[in-house]
């Protein structure tokens, strides 16, 4: 009976296996077949045979046919795992929400191990009453909050300065993520052990072995970061820094240090090496911006994109993501012919500010080739730029924040690829 | 005085309700524990340019080139090149190359951030292992390897705060809302916005995309 079952199972995921690629070359079945669907008149084991049990995974997880929506990375861009970077499967995604287990991870020495019993956080420099907290201290505190944000590394897209460079816009892309926090709100913390009169900066280290520092501005700190402990309603993931991690909303991932552990308070920044030697963006002359936190708004159409072609002739829904380190997403426009003639996309689930943002578009292929586009707008009336026009003003050599409008160019087989056009 | 006396009770009361409800400052203050100094002082390894944090304590050229032997080239090599994808931590190359190299000589503004760094996560793998006195002497040793000090020179923690390096003037912040205030307000063309479209460049042409059969190596 047990080997039946997982003879079964095996069999069952042969099949699915064959079917997504049969799928993915464009001859998936169509209206009006010849010949009786064999999903529908033949029996599948599943109508048949009992189920596993509810005792099989007491932590759940995707399907069998899902195990391709995974993180993955780029092995040459790094030299070490434990200081390098995977993505978000954006194309792989719906709605608004990332999974926990498919948030991107970008780590300086390897993902830290913490145990929460062992965690501390101590604030102290320029405060009245330097502290010590625990991760329960914290969830005692009264003004306990449920937030959506986006989180973007700064480098996201930055191997596209100059010129189209990877297949897909989880390469290209997916350096982004957006899940619910729970914490609480920084300000409170701070008040609790009493700023001092010339606090203005304050420095956030974490538990890990980069020992991760980054200065933030107190107006930021005390305007809305929050000590989260949790993601999507569960404990945050290792990766991205159980038990404590800072939330830096809107503005870029590098600062949201995880696994947190030290807060002091100072009267002007530290000029660390992540705010000094990266995560400044040198520019044409040679000189170079610092503490250019603000994510810009960007958008990218995620279907179709490389890694999720078109299939069907007829009927489509283009779909993709928006976003604004500035407040909310007011317009999407989509393009399918590079530009000649933009369309509004359709928003639809939450419009947050700081969050990712869905958007839709239907349209008719006719196997012509397209070349598409999306380009945001935020409520400060920011819009999108091309990648020209952030070259003209940023060069080529600045890696971080390139939120340049990306394009696709979808052949006539639905195959797409990475592009830049005129 | 009479009136005072009987409406006291009530305000206490409401005084108690309050409490139960909305916590104020004062019960968050009795949230966490004091920090003790030696804990602090345990925790509290970083540096800033103005001397904020500089430990007691100096180190050589000499002293860093043997450490950094030891414990660092096999990474970052012998001058500070790099071996195989190992970041570079030496060289002057112009910042308006294709491609710039930065490294403390080219790029970093301050001499306390590389000792910041350093004594907060290097050498990678076994961070925070080196005495205030090696990083001293590595920081030293750094600044050599980029021309910067001769082989003689002796870092120390009334000297550090004061060594300039050569990009200290190369930054300047954000100014996005003055030089891209052009990216605010323009209502984007939405009907024929261009004649003709040619693509410019391809990421096939340059297809580095990683797949399940391996990725290309570019070293
Ligand atoms: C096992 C390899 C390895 C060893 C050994 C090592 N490093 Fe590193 N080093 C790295 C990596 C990887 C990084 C980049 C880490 C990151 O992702 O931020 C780095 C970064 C640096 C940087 C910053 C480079 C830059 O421009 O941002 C300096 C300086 C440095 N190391 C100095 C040292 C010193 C000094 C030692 C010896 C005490 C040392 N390293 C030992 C791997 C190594």
């Amino acid at each position: 009976m047990e080997s039946d079952r997982s003879h079964r199972a095996s069999r069952r995921r042969f099949l699915g296996g064959v079917g997504a690629a049969v799928a993915l070359l464009g001859s998936g079945r169509r209206a009006g077949a010849a010949t009786p669907d064999p999903a529908i008149t033949e029996l599948p084991d599943w109508t048949r045979y009992l189920g596993e049990g509810v005792a099989s995974r007491p932590y759940g997880r995707p399907s069998e046919f899902e195990a391709h929506v995974v993180r993955r990375n780029v092995a040459w861009l790094t030299a070490s795992p434990e200081s390098s970077v995977n993505f978000t499967p954006l194309h792989d995604l719906d709605g608004t929400i990332t999974p926990n287990g498919l948030c991107f991870e970008r780590h300086h020495s390897g993902v830290a191990e913490v145990d929460p019993a062992k965690h501390r956080l101590m604030v102290h420099g320029l405060v009245e009453r330097p502290r010590v907290f625990t991760v329960a201290d914290l969830k005692r505190f009264p003004g306990r909050a449920n937030r959506v944000y986006f989180m973007e590394c700064a480098a996201n897209s930055g191997m596209e300065w100059r010129g189209a460079q990877l297949n897909g816009c989880q390469f290209t892309h997916g350096m982004v993520h957006n899940v619910m926090y729970t914490g609480v709100p920084l300000k409170a913390v701070l008040e609790a052990c009493g700023l001092g009169p010339n606090a203005s900066w304050l420095l956030a280290e974490g538990a890990d072995a980069a020992a991760m520092t980054r200065s933030v501005p107190l107006a930021k700190a005390l305007d809305d970061c929050l000590l989260a402990w949790a993601m999507n309603g569960e404990a945050l993931r290792p990766e991205q820094g159980y038990p404590l991690r800072l939330v830096v909303p809107g503005w870029e991932g590098n600062m949201w240090i995880k696994w947190l552990r030290r807060i002091e308070v100072g009267d002007r920044p530290w000029h660390h090496r992540e705010e000094t030697a990266k995560y400044t963006d040198l520019m044409a002359d040679g000189r170079a911006r610092r503490f250019t936190f603000i994510m810009d708004a960007k958008s990218v159409v995620t279907n179709p994109s490389p890694q999720a072609p078109l299939v069907h002739k007829g009927t489509n829904l283009l779909s993709g993501l928006a976003w604004s380190g500035r407040g909310r997403v007011k317009r999407v426009d989509v393009t399918l012919d590079g530009g000649r003639n933009w369309r509004h996309a359709r928003l639809d689930g939450p419009v947050l500010p700081l969050s990712l943002t869905r958007f839709y578009f239907p349209f008719n292929w006719n196997g012509r080739e397209l070349l598409i586009q999306s380009r945001v707008i935020d409520e400060t009336g920011y819009v999108q730029p091309t990648k020209q026009a952030l070259r003209q003003v940023r060069g080529t050599s600045s890696i971080y924040h390139n939120n340049g409008i990306q394009t696709w160019h979808v052949h006539a087989g639905g195959e797409t690829e990475n592009v830049e056009i005129s | 005085m009479s009136r005072f006396l009987s409406l006291a009770p009530a305000l206490l009361v409401l005084v108690g309700v309050l409490a139960l409800a909305l916590p104020a400052l004062g019960q968050t203050r009795g949230l966490g524990r004091p920090a003790l100094p030696e804990e602090i002082k345990a925790w509290d390894i970083d540096l800033r340019p103005d001397g904020h944090g500089v430990p007691p304590g100096q180190g050589s050229v000499k002293e860093g080139e043997a450490i950094f032997l030891k414990q660092c080239a096999a990474c970052h090599g012998e001058f500070g090149e790099g071996a195989g994808r190992w970041p570079v931590v030496a060289g002057r190359e112009s910042l308006v190359n294709e491609n710039p190299e930065k490294t403390v000589g080219s790029y970093w503004p301050h001499v306390t951030t590389v000792f910041d760094y350093v004594r907060r996560t290097m050498p990678f793998g076994n961070a925070q292992s080196l005495t205030d006195g090696e990083v001293y002497a590595l920081t030293a040793f750094l600044l050599h390897m980029n021309d910067l000090v001769k082989e003689d020179f002796v870092l120390a923690s009334d000297t550090i705060a004061a060594v300039a390096l050569p990009n200290a003037g190369g930054f300047y912040d954000d100014d996005r809302e003055t030089t891209e205030k052009h990216f605010w307000g323009t209502e984007p063309c939405m009907k024929n916005c261009k004649a003709e479209v040619t693509i410019l460049n391809r990421a096939r042409a340059l297809d580095v995309t990683p797949d399940d059969k391996g990725a290309p190596k570019v070293e």
